[in-house]
């Protein structure tokens, strides 16, 4: 049972997609503005992620190397597509607000990086569980992420006035910084330095 | 690699190729059902919003059956088209904003200069909506569409029978900035427009959407609505939209016809 806890909670911290690997950034910053769709978004990469390794696995003995890639985002697309779908049909308004951003799980660097690496060589099971592991650690940074720009940019946490704000009539002046695209970066900057300072073994060395 | 034949390469292909399409048009045909059912009730609550209706999940669509109207016009003449005159593009029921005004028929071009909304091409032909209360008219809903920043905005504006004073006004679709220009989502704001005067005493279009706060110690303060703060050109695109569609290359003929005889649309 060791293998298959380390391989679930290891991306967590230990070997974080965004933070250690620094992929997948680009929708960290898209969808963290607030919690609400940041949730639902990481919900939607954990299912891809953890399918899209499963299947691969599974049919990795019959993909000819020559297509491999092809044969993997064909599987990865089809799946997020089916994601969409099911968003559009059974929870509209977040579909609306998540908008391209759940198409473009496609083009997430981590989902096709656990087919290459992981998928193609191990068995089934570890791969789903790897799947799931790289999507856990995906969610615990975007939720940090959106954690800090929800609260600071307009004053809630998953909609819930928190600070209030003074459009609404509270004291707290929301700073609009933190709902643009920059204040992801910096977050995401900050959250990898605290990360790096409480495992110093994950500093590289200098060249 | 070992044992890859071109043959394999391509029963491989092929077999992926199949199952993966087959799962994706499955839950293509099985939910779309409830993607279109969506994307209308998501329309009507808007409709009923705008119109200061009740537009709660369960009840939108029964209010909207007994409360509103829905009728198609030419905006060039501003007269209703009558069911009959309906067909594949031109239907009430499956207007397509987009469609419609792509169409070298059924769309029209804006002449230069006059393209306030920055949106090249619009309908000549929209959807109005009759609010009624009993036999009488409460408020006409209007669609209205115009660029933000980043995304084309789609909303409604409610205006009261007398056709100057604002009841309501609603984006249901848009993709501006979250907590900047998205703020177009906020109650709060829109409420704001209640009670906004579209039109002087004389007719002429005096609406406007400006930005920072309302001098109410001026004349024209009844007219105008405090924009979006931090989102200049999202409140730029509101200003454009309703400027647009409430003038003359909008819903201004309309409006002159209805001012007229209201009661023969219904």
């Amino acid at each position: 049972m060791g293998i298959y806890k380390k391989t679930l909670l290891d991306p967590v911290f230990q070997n974080n997609p965004i933070g250690v690997q620094i992929l997948g950034i680009c929708s960290a910053l898209a969808v963290t503005t607030k919690l609400e769709t940041a949730f639902v978004m990481c919900v939607a990469v954990i299912f891809v992620t953890a399918f899209s390794s499963l299947t691969i696995s599974l049919i990795r003995g019959q993909i000819p190397g020559s297509i491999r890639i092809i044969v993997e985002m064909v599987i990865i697309a089809s799946l997020v597509i089916i994601v969409d779908e099911f968003l559009q049909s059974f929870a509209y308004e977040m579909s609306k607000q998540l908008s391209v951003f759940v198409g473009l799980i496609i083009t997430n660097c981590i989902v096709l990086g656990r087919a290459e690496a992981v998928a193609l060589k191990k068995p089934p099971g570890i791969s789903f569980v790897d799947g799931i592991g790289n999507g856990l650690g995906y969610s615990v940074m975007l939720l940090a992420v959106a954690f800090f720009r929800e609260l600071l940019g307009s004053g809630r946490l998953f909609g819930y006035p928190v600070l209030l704000s003074q459009t609404a009539g509270g004291w707290y002046p929301p700073n609009g910084l933190f709902l643009l695209a920059p204040s992801g970066f910096i977050i995401v900057g900050l959250l990898i330095w605290a990360l790096r300072t409480w495992k110093p073994e994950l500093q590289e060395e200098e060249e | 690699m070992p044992g890859e034949s071109m043959k394999k390469t391509i029963i491989v292909a092929l077999a992926v190729c199949i199952a993966c399409s087959l799962l994706v048009s499955t839950a293509e045909v099985t939910l779309r059902d409830f993607r279109y059912k969506n994307k209308k009730l998501d329309r009507i609550r808007n409709i009923l919003k705008a119109a200061e209706l009740p537009d709660g999940r369960d009840e939108a669509v029964r209010v909207y059956e007994k409360r509103v109207r829905p009728v198609l016009v030419d905006l060039r003449t501003g007269k209703p088209v009558s069911r009959s005159d309906f067909n594949d593009m031109l239907n009430i029921d499956s207007f397509d904003i987009r469609k419609l005004a792509d169409d070298a028929e059924y769309g029209r071009s804006i002449p230069e200069g006059r393209d306030v909304s920055g949106l090249s091409r619009v309908p000549g032909y929209m959807p109005i909506y009759f609010i009624l209360e009993g036999e009488e008219v409460r408020s006409i809903v209007f669609p209205v569409y115009g660029r933000g920043l980043w995304s084309t905005m789609y909303g409604f504006i409610a205006l009261d029978r007398d056709l100057k004073t604002v009841r309501g006004f609603t984006i249901y679709d848009h993709g501006e900035t979250p907590g900047l220009g998205g703020e177009v989502d906020n109650p709060r704001w829109k409420r704001s427009w209640k009670g906004k005067q579209a039109f002087d005493k004389a007719g002429n279009l005096r609406i406007k959407v400006v930005k920072g706060a309302v001098d109410v110690s001026r004349p024209d303060a009844p007219y105008h609505i405090e924009g979006l703060s931090g989102a200049t050109l999202t409140t730029q695109g509101l200003n454009g939209m309703v400027r647009f569609w409430l003038g003359e290359n909008g819903y201004s003929t309309l409006i002159q016809k209805l001012r007229e005889d209201m009661h023969g649309y219904l």
